[in-house]
């Protein structure tokens, strides 16, 4: 069944989106806003919890398992749901966002940190280092790909979540998506282009501080752009 | 807004329409088990129904697409980047975007909901696949060859058996993250669970958000469960390794 192919839309779109730059940019500054309070959350609590559990290796059914309900997990779900508890507001939706956040994040630095080979670890002890240096100087290093792998999804993750925000009042490019009313299907599609265009942004720079921050011996295996899926595959 | 829930025009006042009921349900309670009671059959059970249909057939046609690329890829290294890449894309875009997106092209259909669907469960399905069609060890490969076995026999008994449990932790993930973004389908169809909560989040009917949001979690988790026994029933080998 299908109605009408009318890619015009897609023209008067673009245009609604130079036409309405200020309140693109307002509401992109929002979403913007909403994502990274949401993340920087997100990343304090999961990043160090991750890290220090794959360190120990210990935890691993609490990582796995709360992979597995992260994803069991519908974000409108949690939005609606903070929403009952927290009502309307900033905080209760970037609240929502990282419940969103965590397992993601979580997990991969558990699995990567808790994945790094025994003997690095062990010539590095053997070299006379400390806990805190085998952390931050082999662990770190050799887990970074799938730490931010786990980031990236995240924040791929957040962002396109955060559209739906507003239907709890969060605000963002949201409130442009669901009020067709005032906008026009222009206006729909064109916020539409808008998240999109601000989840592949943001997943490509962190691809690129990702890159930097690996150290120079390992760079030849992260991806430039490739999305984490958790493919659930254990490899032997 | 577009599609189901652009309904109310001017001169419809919105009432909130929390039923007829209790006193639970007229202070806005909560959780109400008797509006669950009530709205079982009417409400909750067919948004359940249309939510696995929503699912089942997204994850079938994207597994169907995937299976082939991965076996054409196995084949054909060459033709893995491009479908990567396309799939990787996709799996980016935002899914209330993709759906707005796909809008002026297919509508305010079912179409529209599933081409997004599927289009999510494609890098999940295809990487596992092909990932678990690659893991098959080259010695196992040698034994098959030595045995007389011709490439597509090799394939049929050898790889895609030894293939099953990746692709069912690629079908696992795929079935769960779909039965999720499904909920947002009630964007573009009155359809699925996500319907009940869109309408209960413009009231703030509480018990409406928590019924649909427990049943949604819930069927995931079901699912999750029927496809971990599948995958036992596929793979008997594994679990004779495991006793051992």
């Amino acid at each position: 069944m299908i109605v009408g192919f009318d890619l015009g839309v897609f023209a008067d779109a673009l245009e609604f989106v130079v036409d309405e730059r200020r309140l693109i940019l307002e509401k992109t500054w929002e979403h913007l806003e909403l994502s990274a309070a949401a993340m920087a959350i997100a990343l304090v609590v999961a990043l160090p919890l991750g890290a220090w559990l794959g360190h120990l290796h210990r935890g691993s059914v609490l990582a796995v398992n709360v992979a597995n309900l992260g994803r069991a997990l519908p974000s409108l779900v949690i939005i609606a749901v903070a929403f009952v508890f927290l009502g309307v507001g900033f905080w209760s939706v970037a609240l929502a966002l990282v419940v969103l956040a965590i397992p993601p994040i979580l997990t991969n630095a558990y699995v990567a940190v808790d994945g790094v080979e025994a003997d690095a670890v062990e010539a590095a002890r053997g070299m006379g280092m400390s806990r805190w240096q085998i952390i931050r100087r082999i662990e770190l290093p050799l887990a970074l790909p799938l730490i931010f792998a786990g980031i990236r999804t995240a924040v791929v993750f957040v962002v396109a979540t955060a559209t739906i925000a507003a239907v709890a009042g969060g605000g963002g490019l949201g409130d442009i998506i669901v009020n067709q009313a005032a906008y026009g299907l222009e206006g729909v599609v064109g916020a539409a282009i808008c998240v999109s265009v601000l989840a592949l942004a943001a997943d490509g720079l962190l691809g690129l501080v990702q890159r930097a921050l690996t150290p120079p011996g390992l760079r030849a295996s992260t991806h430039a752009f490739e999305p984490d899926v958790g493919t659930g595959v254990t490899r032997r | 807004m577009t599609g189901p829930l652009a309904q109310g025009g001017p001169g419809e006042p919105v009432i909130p329409d929390f039923g007829e009921g209790s006193d639970c349900v007229v202070e806005n309670r909560l959780f109400c088990p008797d509006w669950v009671a009530d709205n079982w059959s009417g409400v909750l059970q067919p948004a359940l129904v249309e939510h696995v249909k929503l699912t089942v057939i997204a994850v079938a046609i994207g597994f169907a697409i995937s299976l082939a690329a991965a076996l054409v890829t196995h084949r054909l290294r060459l033709a893995e980047k491009p479908f990567v890449v396309f799939s990787a894309i996709v799996y980016t875009i935002p899914s209330l975007a993709l759906f707005q997106l796909l809008v002026p092209v297919t509508g305010l259909t079912v179409t529209t909901v599933e081409v997004a669907l599927v289009g999510y469960t494609l890098l999940i399905l295809y990487r596992n696949t092909l990932e678990g069609l690659r893991g098959v060890p080259a010695d196992v490969l040698e034994a098959a060859r030595g045995m007389g076995l011709t490439r597509r026999q090799t394939l049929w008994r050898i790889e895609l058996p030894l293939a099953v449990p990746a692709i069912m932790a690629g079908l696992r993930v795929a079935v769960v993250s779909t039965i999720a973004l499904a909920t947002v389908a009630a964007l573009v169809i009155p359809e699925g669970l996500g319907y009940p909560i869109f309408l209960a989040l413009r009231e703030a009917f509480n018990t409406e958000i928590i019924a649909a949001g427990l049943l949604a979690i819930g069927l995931a988790l079901v699912a999750d469960g029927l496809l971990v026994l599948a995958e036992r029933a596929l793979t008997p080998w594994a679990r004779t390794r495991r006793a051992r």
